[in-house]
């Protein structure tokens, strides 16, 4: 394993109390050790082993205590970021936990995959003082420090419940949007039911990122915190056909939340789609994840046995399927990307981490069809090459196809990562909840209400595919209207 | 979880099983299926809803031991439960008096058939059941078809029971017979369904399939169960099971079925062990 400099003894930290700023920018970013790539594709053990006691505490001195923290407004919960780093850089990491679960109810989740670099670490004063958000505060990797520190402390406090109010909250899908909301009007005395299509919670956090990047059982230890604040989870209950929304009201519910996600797969639309060997992200990432395909034959659930793999696709999701396909034994994986690296979507850890691992880019190129044996399965697929012209309405640079530039790959696996769409469940056995041209429910944003009385929604249903903290942080504002909601009774 | 109420074995191969269930027993119509897992690190796999009780609180499967999972769960017993059982999935058939309705039902797919048959017939229409199997152990639920139908005609592939042959040729019996059929609905072996398509096209008989896809979730949500209906890909579990029969790509079905052979043959060596 690689030795990562620890910087200066924490002990020689705690002496110099008061740092200039000047020095403070002197000390270096503190690195995770991690599995060496190697090794960890022969597993799929998590990947960074999170920072040491020292580590943490000398990377929260790197912290300036601005007054004006641009890392605040660049989260999208706000979390009293340099609050809760000073607590950190202080050893009190109770209060540390505290400070974030005040706007965050799951820190190790958001920790391990927010895009930081794309949120509070953008703004971060050290890291522009020093010409890179790499060289910013590592907020994110000190939020999972004191989250996982919590967790090595035993069960953690449930937070107080208010007074039974008799009122009933249904809650739908529970991914990070229902399980913020789960928690917060239940802290209100209000009873809570989440219902879940899938026989396990998490939605995404458990189906689709994979165990080396999001550890499992720290999904179901917050479940299990929401079990102990009194959340009731019935699983396998697929909201719209078990029960309508209306019937749900009709039960006695007062209130419903739909989070139901953008669990949609896209397809390219091109020759050779249904072809054996071919996998939307979701159906590869849910065979090895949720049913955990990659201990078949221990397990029940196959997944191809690949060879050569090409990934479709630039985002999280694509690298995640890249990544899980090595893990699954493929020898080569190429990611097919139509645009150039900086335009990937991707959080910069995990194209990092792609990398290590021998994931093979082949970028600014798009697959034109996929080409069978005579039996069905995948032989090669036709990619043709791209260069970056105009920009287009995004801002990026559109990409062109470069004529008679076509070749052959020749691969056995191919999984299509392009994107996801709003799952239509709810909206099609709900036609009074209005949705716009995507299929997304249309809500108002300073409540996350719907156009149907005593509905609520929020997440990748109304987002579009999104981020965890996105989702949580339209949680966040929903539940606070459903409680005024039952407290009131206005709408 | 959900209690198992009853199990018997109808041949060797094929059993049912009543499962306790109130709340899809309510909800259940005609065409719908479950998803269910027997055992923590154990498959998801689909299975049709044979019949039910809104009043009693049950469901009643009817199930084919092909590989690990379905022989998993034909070792469980009245009394045991079912670890996880969701439903109802899919789009219930559309139910219509349209006049006189063919259905078919090949081997275990009778057992789905029958619903549809019940449902069909409380509409109003004439009912005509095919049943079709390999030979007479394979031919199930006789009398329950009987019971939905009008009329019941018996094929097997040897002739050990009812005319010797397929279940098409019954349709063509039918027809030469000069029946004016207005709607053909077929459940069964994926050839079965192709040959059904093909002998009804030649005729301009609509017809409906219920496919059998590989499925995981059974909510849309993974894509492992599409197929190619009127060259527009669709999602059996929420777009079906149902289709229009003429606009289905059968052979590129079968081929996605034959998907994991490799591993399920496997998967079924290692339980032998
Ligand atoms: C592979 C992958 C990697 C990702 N990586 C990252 C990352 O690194 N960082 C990041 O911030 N974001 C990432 N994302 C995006 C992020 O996971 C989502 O934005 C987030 O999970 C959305 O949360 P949600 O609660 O809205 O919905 P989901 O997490 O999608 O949960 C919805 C839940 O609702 C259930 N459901 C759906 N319909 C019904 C119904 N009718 N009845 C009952 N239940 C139903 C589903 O089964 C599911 O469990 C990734 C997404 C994917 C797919
Ligand atoms: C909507 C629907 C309704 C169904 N209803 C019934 C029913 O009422 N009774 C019944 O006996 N069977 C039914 N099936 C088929 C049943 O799901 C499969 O036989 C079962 O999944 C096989 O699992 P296994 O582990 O025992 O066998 P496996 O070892 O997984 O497979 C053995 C064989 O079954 C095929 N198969 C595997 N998985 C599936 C799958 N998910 N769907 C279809 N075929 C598959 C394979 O191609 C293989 O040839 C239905 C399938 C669908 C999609
Ligand atoms: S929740 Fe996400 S964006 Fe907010 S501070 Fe934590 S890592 Fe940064
Ligand atoms: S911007 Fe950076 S340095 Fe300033 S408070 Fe936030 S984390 Fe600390
Ligand atoms: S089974 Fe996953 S989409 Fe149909």
């Amino acid at each position: 394993m690689k030795e990562v400099p620890a910087g200066p003894a924490a002990a020689e930290m705690e002496e110099k109390k008061n740092l200039t700023p000047k020095e403070r920018l002197q000390i270096p970013t503190q690195v995770m050790r991690e599995q060496e790539p190697g090794e960890r594709i022969r597993n799929v053990k998590e990947v960074p082993f999170g920072y040491t006691d020292d580590q943490a505490k000398i990377e929260a001195s790197r912290c300036l205590q601005c007054k004006k923290a641009p890392c605040v407004a660049g989260c999208p919960v706000s979390i009293d970021i340099p609050a809760f780093i000073k607590y950190i850089h202080e050893g009190d990491y109770k209060n540390a936990v505290h400070t974030i679960k005040n706007t965050n109810i799951l820190p190790a989740i958001c920790g391990r995959v927010c895009p930081q670099e794309e949120q509070c670490q953008k703004g971060c004063v050290v890291g522009k003082s020093l010409g890179g958000t790499d060289k910013a505060v590592q907020i994110g990797k000190l939020e999972r420090f004191v989250a996982d520190w919590e967790m090595s402390q035993g069960k953690a406090d449930p937070p107080a419940i208010k007074p039974a109010t008799g009122k009933r909250v249904a809650i739908v899908g529970s991914g990070p949007a229902g399980l913020t909301v789960a928690a917060d009007v239940r802290r209100e005395g209000h009873e809570v039911t989440v219902f879940e299509a899938l026989h396990k919670p998490g939605g995404v956090l458990i189906y689709g990122i994979p165990e080396f990047r999001l550890p499992k059982a720290i999904v179901m230890r917050e479940v299990e915190n929401l079990k102990a604040m009194g959340v009731e989870m019935k699983y396998n209950m697929v909201i719209g056909n078990i029960h309508s929304v209306d019937e749900l009201f009709a039960a006695g519910y007062d209130a419903a939340f739909v989070a139901t996600g953008a669990g949609l797969p896209m397809f390219m639309r091109i020759d050779g789609e249904n072809l054996n060997g071919v996998y939307s992200a979701n159906e590869f990432l849910t065979r090895a994840n949720l049913m955990k395909a990659y201990s078949f034959p221990a397990t029940d659930t196959p997944i191809a046995r690949s060879k050569n793999v090409a990934v479709f696709g630039g985002g999280n999701v694509a690298m995640d399927s890249a990544r899980t396909a090595l893990r699954l034994g493929a020898e080569n994986v190429y990611l097919v990307y139509r645009r150039s690296k900086t335009e990937m979507p991707a959080r910069i850890e995990e194209v990092h981490h792609a990398e290590q691992e021998g994931v093979q880019f082949l970028l600014l190129q798009n697959p034109l069809r996929i080409v069978g044996d005579d039996k069905g399965w995948v032989k090669q697929v036709e990619c043709i090459k791209m260069e970056l012209g105009e920009p287009d309405d995004s801002g990026r640079r559109r990409p062109v196809p470069i004529e008679g530039s076509e070749y052959m790959l020749e691969v056995d696996t191919c999984i299509v990562a392009i994107g996801n769409s709003s799952n239509p469940l709810i909206p099609d056995t709900t036609p009074d909840i209005e949705t716009n041209k995507w299929g997304n429910i249309i809500v108002q944003e300073a409540t996350m209400k719907t156009s149907k009385k005593g509905v609520f929604a929020g997440g990748d249903i109304v987002l579009g595919a999104a981020t965890v903290i996105l989702a949580m942080g339209q949680g966040r504002i929903a539940a606070a209207a459903i409680n005024e909601y039952l407290a009131t009774g206005k709408w | 979880m959900n209690r198992i109420i009853e199990k018997e074995f109808i041949t060797p191969e094929v059993f049912r099983m009543r499962i306790e269930a109130p709340e899809i027993a309510a909800k259940r119509k005609a065409g719908q299926f479950i998803i269910l897992r027997v055992a923590e690190e154990g498959e998801r796999i689909p299975l049709t809803i044979a019949d039910g009780s809104a009043g009693e609180g049950w469901i009643e499967l009817v199930v084919q031991i092909v590989g690990k999972t379905t022989k998993l769960l034909s070792m469980l017993e009245a009394g045991g439960s079912i670890l996880d059982l969701v439903g109802p999935l899919g789009k219930p058939t559309h139910i219509e008096n349209v006049g006189t309705v063919v259905v078919v039902g090949g081997g275990v797919g009778i057992a789905p058939a029958h619903p549809i048959a019940q449902a069909m017939k409380k509409a109003g229409n004439r009912v005509i059941s095919i049943l079709g199997g390999r030979n007479r152990d394979l031919v199930i639920m006789e009398k329950q078809m009987k019971a939905a139908s009008d009329r019941v005609m018996i094929t097997t592939d040897d002739g050990s029971y009812g005319m010797k042959g397929l279940v098409t040729d019954a349709i063509q019996k039918l027809i030469d017979e000069g029946l004016k059929i207005n709607l053909v609905v077929a459940v069964g072996p994926p050839i079965m369904m192709k040959f059904v398509s093909l002998l009804t096209k030649k005729y301009e008989i609509p017809t409906l399939v219920s496919l059998n896809t590989i499925m995981v979730d059974g909510t849309g949500m993974c894509g492992a169960c599409r197929v190619s209906v009127g060259s527009k890909t669709k999602f059996v579990c929420v777009d079906g099971p149902e289709f229009d029969a003429h606009q289905v790509d059968f052979d590129g079905m079968m081929q996605r079925q034959k998907m994991y052979q490799v591993q399920e043959k496997e998967a079924m060596e290692n339980l032998k062990k």
